[in-house]
């Protein structure tokens, strides 16, 4: 049996105050796919992800993950097949020192003290922080946290890897790291941004979430060329699909070419 | 509100410091913080009108921090940001006990001001006993000693959280404050009210923060209790270095030394 698959139905959740949040959500995520979910700010992002590894259980529908299903009872597995980064690395970062914050996961997992130190110093090459083993977390660069942050996760060796707006915060080299970074992994992936070139690169596959509903789902360049869809999803076309403003070719099309014209 | 800025590069400071390699560093946190009780123990049982028998206690933070290569300076300056509390609390002292208890040159000295400079002498010993402590430990180091002397969890997950987050609200109030300067136009915004909606919007944020952080301690499998991998070695030098110490200080405590050494010099000058 795999892991690595979601299966979410009809999910539906409203906070104590009668918000309703998400309304019938449902989606299947297969071995391996990487998949932007996308939305304008409250649509319920943030909220879908929590469902995935049961921070919230879902009052209405379904989580299934690798066939379990998300209840009480198989919270523990559950979060350990699915890994999830938070926006805010500093809500991640609690230990003293990078090095304890990454073997904290797999300490609970009750692993011995040899196979944690091993899972750090993996982890921790694998996002290439190794030198930042020893530092307290407050003195890192946000890329930095933000590196260390997906240690974290990584150390528990998840199935599956859910990161709420991995890019905010930023630099533009940090950024294009950690796209390189997250390229890398073999993962299930499970992205919630506003970064919609990040998405364009990163992911094949787009959910489109309004008001708490699925509007689109599909190939993340056809989702990304309905400039309707967007507009009506509070987005817009991502910068790298727009048309060329100086030659006026359109982005994908000229990179896809032979080359692109100084216009 | 720079006072804050100056409150955490302080305190990172201390992180710093602690991060050196001395003999004094490379003992091991339990008996670091071992000695240290036992030391503030000694200091505090002392009669409130002693003076003269707290004065050796001196040694212990002093070679601490010399040979922890903490900056004397340094020190100097934390203890004074600490102090007004300890001048405080003794304040009144004078004034209220105003019988003579000793001469000292002909002139009577009230039993109030004999106590009060007991209470500063007692804060200086402790307060630069514990800041030499976490000089040289670490705070964390401080906690996981705490832990491994069986202290309970509870109390030790509180410090490591309210230690590593001390940054992150200090920076977020850090923050505001900038934002409420620079819309005050040079006038002292709207006075004590927006400092108190300032304070309730920073608890605000901090619940939020917490309840974020408890997710994510959640996510990694958090189950109460925060397991730490390093382990500690005690060594023979450690030992010694409790042992030694304690004795010391109960030796301090029992035989006034001061009284003793100014009796052997007058006594040999005669």
């Amino acid at each position: 049996m795999s892991h690595h698959t979601i299966t979410v139905s009809g999910l539906g959740f409203a906070y104590p105050d009668g918000t309703r949040a998400l309304d019938r959500v449902s989606f299947e995520v297969g071995h391996g796919e990487a998949i932007a979910v996308v939305g304008a700010n409250g649509a319920g992002k943030s909220t879908l992800l929590m469902h995935l590894n049961g921070l919230l259980t879902p009052a209405e529908g379904s989580v299934d993950i690798g066939g379990t299903p998300v209840t009480k009872g198989t919270l523990a597995d559950i979060r350990r097949t699915v890994g999830m980064v938070f926006q805010d690395p500093d809500d991640q970062l609690f230990m003293p020192t990078v090095a304890e914050d990454v073997g904290f996961g797999p300490l609970n997992l009750g692993l011995p003290p040899e196979d944690v130190e091993r899972r750090v110093d993996e982890a921790l090459a694998r996002v290439g922080a190794a030198r930042l083993k020893d530092r307290p977390p407050y003195h890192l660069s946000s890329g930095e946290k933000r590196a260390v942050a997906i240690a974290t996760v990584l150390a528990m060796e998840p199935a599956i890897l859910v990161m709420d707006e991995p890019s905010s915060g930023l630099d533009p080299r940090a950024r294009r790291r950690l796209i390189g970074l997250l390229r890398s992994f073999e993962h299930t992936r499970i992205v919630a941004t506003h970064d919609l070139d990040l998405a364009a690169e990163l992911c094949e596959r787009t959910i489109v979430v309004s008001e708490g509903r699925v509007v689109a789902d599909g190939p993340t360049r056809e989702i990304f060329g309905d400039d309707s869809l967007l507009a009506a999803s509070g987005l817009e076309r991502p910068l790298g699909m727009r048309p060329c403003s100086v030659c006026g070719a359109g982005a994908y099309e000229s990179r896809a070419g032979a080359s692109p014209g100084l216009g | 509100m720079s006072s804050v800025a100056t409150g955490l590069s302080t305190l990172d400071r201390l992180d710093r410091l602690a991060r050196q390699d001395t003999a004094v560093h490379r003992v091991d946190p339990r008996a670091k913080v071992l000695a240290t009780a036992v030391f503030i123990v000694c200091v505090v049982s002392f009669d409130r009108y002693e003076v003269l028998a707290l004065l050796p206690f001196v040694v212990f933070p002093v070679v601490l921090a010399a040979e922890g290569d903490i900056p004397f300076g340094f020190l100097g300056r934390l203890l004074l940001a600490v102090s007004p509390f300890a001048l405080m609390v003794g304040a009144f002292n004078p004034l209220l006990d105003r019988e003579i208890v000793t001469q000292v040159g002909g002139v009577g000295i009230a039993g109030g001001w004999v106590s009060y400079t007991s209470i500063l002498l007692r804060f200086l010993l402790t307060a630069s006993a514990a800041l030499v402590l976490t000089a040289t430990t670490s705070f964390a180091g401080v906690c996981l000693a705490l832990e491994r002397l069986r202290v309970p969890a509870v109390f030790v997950t509180q410090l490591l959280l309210l230690y590593r987050y001390i940054f992150v609200l200090g920076d977020e109030a850090l923050r505001m404050a900038r934002a409420r300067s620079l819309r005050a136009v040079g006038r002292r915004g709207t006075g004590l009210r927006i400092y108190t909606q300032m304070l309730g919007q920073l608890l605000l944020r901090t619940f939020a923060r917490a309840q974020r952080v408890y997710l994510a301690m959640k996510c990694r499998g958090f189950d109460g209790q925060v397991r730490v991998a390093r382990r500690l070695r005690l060594r023979m030098a450690d030992v010694v270095f409790v042992v030694g110490w304690s004795a010391l200080f109960v030796l301090f405590r029992v035989v006034d030394v001061t009284s003793l050494v100014g009796g052997l010099v007058t006594g040999a000058s005669r």
